[in-house]
């Protein structure tokens, strides 16, 4: 009894710190966020403020804020189908086929990345993309006479500069799911006399699908609200619904038109991810 | 190289102002708060040093990058700033909304040295108080790299010309997209008869934008490498790009016309330091900045009469701004409604949507 009473203290003593700052450090701002999505103006410096739902009104009303939803959306989609492709196989390799010294160094460098500033990040992509650059020049050492390759301020190269940024999350999510499964399960699989492949699609993806996941939520979720990369990389093709968030906040201040359309993509992420849940509910670790 | 030639001009002024600090100290003291745009001449480090030697006041700069922006933090820091760089079509919304306060004309010594055409502008005078000073003026339009382009346009249908087809460079500003449209269509910028026409114009623009720009210091990096051919600008940044940086850039202005622009001085509703704020008006309206910053940095067009007649003869300001005939091809910005600005802000993005596509 009383041994339990004493977990309890420890437990809320050991998570309270954290919770408390979850609370004042994202629900407090979010609320805030939410509030302004229902108000006709900011309500700074004495300006009146009424209630409304224009705001969300407008996403219904205007077919471009739906057309550069579906464009965030499928933004999401390319990044993350790369980051799988990239990754996964990648984690794969470390996880299970690197020895231990080599492992962490190759560790070290997937998150090399992180060390740098992400705009930094960005603006060296400029220089690799644009023509005549650093991919522009190296093909056409490999491929003399070839049509010049520019990048620059396309679609792909939005999905370029995004897929390295987020492939660190995607390939460290992978690793950790990876390397935690027992090496007797897929032993005693090849004694059973399965295949190769048989004990990667029977054994190691659905033991993998945790970590899969969480890669797969850590990408999907912040590129679809990405905004930087794309002004930046994408040019003219670079208008998406987090540019357009970011315009209503920083050109034409508009908080609440800026924050109702933030609450509509979350709203979005939130419906894709309970359509999903039932299926990946399977994979996951119970309890 | 540059620093050292500098450094060494202003030895004598800085022994001078040493001087000048040790009797300034004892009457005044504190603080000038300035609120502009980065690199817009009120924070030249000369020109601060300048007025911080002869007043005792130490210069502190705010910036914005938008008019909003600015509207904005006055609006929610009543008594920070000093003061304010307004854009002439904003200055009676900021009176009206009491951001900013009636400048006591007295106190500006070479305000009778002003244009009187913008200096009683009516944007500048609300309520028939002067509520901003006229400081210097300019033209949006574009400038073109002289080693790409072989002719000079003289049209603005150079932006929409498939000779340079995916080679524009264009700013990503709703009210500038629609006032760029409506002169090509021969509307009136300040306020376009037809609005669908305006966005079908825009629209054609498809082929030829490159990329987006969004201050002075992308436009050159992306003309310097080589990004766009001939691209939106305007006309003080055009000079900085030539005189400072040594691009190869000419700016024009076509025979439909262009949009003028007007920025005034203002003093902030409550600033702590309104005399001050008077002071540092008086210097930045002066021929002895004004002269220095155009010719050392680039810059606009002054506002002060006098100040243009200093500068070389073959100065941009002079020549091409100083032409009555150029001036009549200006529209120059007027204020604009929120519902209006909401309404611009929406084609442009709706344009900028399908562009992306």
């Amino acid at each position: 009894m009383l041994r339990a009473r004493r977990r309890t203290w420890a437990v809320l003593g050991l998570t309270g710190p954290a919770y408390l700052w979850l609370a004042v450090a994202i629900f407090l701002p979010l609320s805030a966020m939410l509030y302004f999505s229902f108000l006709t103006v900011a309500p700074f410096g004495g300006r009146e403020a009424t209630a409304t739902l224009k705001h969300y009104q407008a996403f219904l009303d205007r077919d471009f804020y739906q057309v550069l939803t579906w464009r965030s959306l499928q933004l999401g989609l390319h990044v993350t189908f790369w980051c799988i492709v990239i990754g996964y196989p990648a984690a794969l390799a470390l996880a299970r086929h690197v020895p231990g010294r080599w492992r962490e160094a190759l560790l070290l460098m997937v998150v090399l990345p992180f060390w740098s500033n992400a705009l930094v990040r960005v603006f060296s992509w400029t220089m690799v993309l644009r023509e005549g650059g650093l991919l522009d020049s190296a093909v056409r050492v490999i491929v003399p006479g070839m049509e010049s390759l520019d990048l620059l301020f396309t679609y792909d190269a939005i999905v370029i500069g995004l897929v390295h940024s987020f492939l660190p999350y995607m390939i460290l999510t992978c690793y950790v799911s990876l390397q935690a499964i027992d090496g007797a399960l897929i032993e005693a699989a090849r004694t059973l006399g399965a295949s190769g492949w048989v004990i990667f699609r029977r054994i190691i993806l659905p033991l993998s699908v945790p970590g899969l996941f969480a890669g797969v939520i850590l990408t999907f979720v912040p590129v679809i609200g990405s905004f930087m990369e794309a002004r930046i990389l994408g040019g003219r093709a670079g208008t998406l619904l987090g540019t357009v968030i970011e315009d209503q906040f920083t050109v034409v201040f508009n908080w609440p038109r800026g924050a109702a359309l933030s609450f509509i993509l979350l709203a979005i992420v939130l419906l894709i991810l309970a359509v999903a849940w039932p299926g990946l509910r399977r994979h996951l670790p119970q309890g | 190289m540059q620093p050292t030639t500098k450094l060494s001009r202003w030895v004598p002024v800085l022994a001078a102002g040493a001087l000048a600090v040790c009797a300034g100290v004892v009457h005044a003291t504190g603080e000038l708060r300035v609120l502009n745009w980065q690199g817009y001449g009120t924070d030249e480090e000369w020109a601060v040093q300048i007025f911080e030697e002869r007043t005792g006041f130490k210069v502190v700069h705010d910036n914005f990058n938008s008019e909003q922006e600015m509207l904005t933090k006055l609006r929610t820091s009543p008594g920070a700033y000093d003061v304010v760089l307004i854009n002439s079509a904003y200055t009676c919304d900021a009176a009206r909304e009491g951001l900013i306060q009636p400048v006591e004309t007295n106190l500006i010594s070479n305000f009778g040295d002003l244009s009187s055409n913008m200096r009683d502008s009516p944007t500048l005078n609300c309520d028939g108080k002067a509520h901003g000073v006229a400081w210097v003026w300019g033209v949006t339009s574009f400038a073109y790299n002289t080693e790409k382009l072989a002719e000079r346009p003289d049209s603005i249908e150079i932006l929409w010309d498939p000779a340079v087809a995916g080679r524009v460079g264009w700013r990503d500003d709703p009210v500038e997209a629609v006032s760029f449209a409506a002169i090509a269509l021969g509307q009136d910028p300040n306020d376009p008869s037809d609005l669908d026409a305006v966005r079908d114009k825009l629209l054609a623009l498809k082929t030829q934008i490159r990329t987006f720009w969004s201050s002075e210091d992308e436009w050159n990096k992306h003309l310097a490498s080589d990004q766009f051919d001939v691209a939106t600008y305007w006309s003080g940044s055009a000079s900085r790009s030539k005189t400072a940086f040594g691009l190869p850039v000419e700016f024009v202005i076509p025979k439909e016309g262009a949009i003028g622009w007007l920025d005034g001085l203002s003093v902030a509703t409550g600033a702590p330091n309104p005399d001050a704020a008077h002071m540092f008006i008086d210097f930045m309206v002066s021929p002895e900045f004004y002269v220095r910053w155009d010719t050392e940095v680039g810059a606009p067009a002054s506002a002060n009469a006098a100040a243009n007649a200093q500068l070389p003869a073959d100065a941009f300001n002079r020549t091409v701004l100083g032409d009555p005939e150029t001036v009549t091809r200006l529209h120059f910005m007027a204020p604009l409604s929120d519902d209006r600005r909401e309404q611009f802000l929406e084609i442009w993005e709706e344009v900028k949507t399908q562009l992306a596509q």
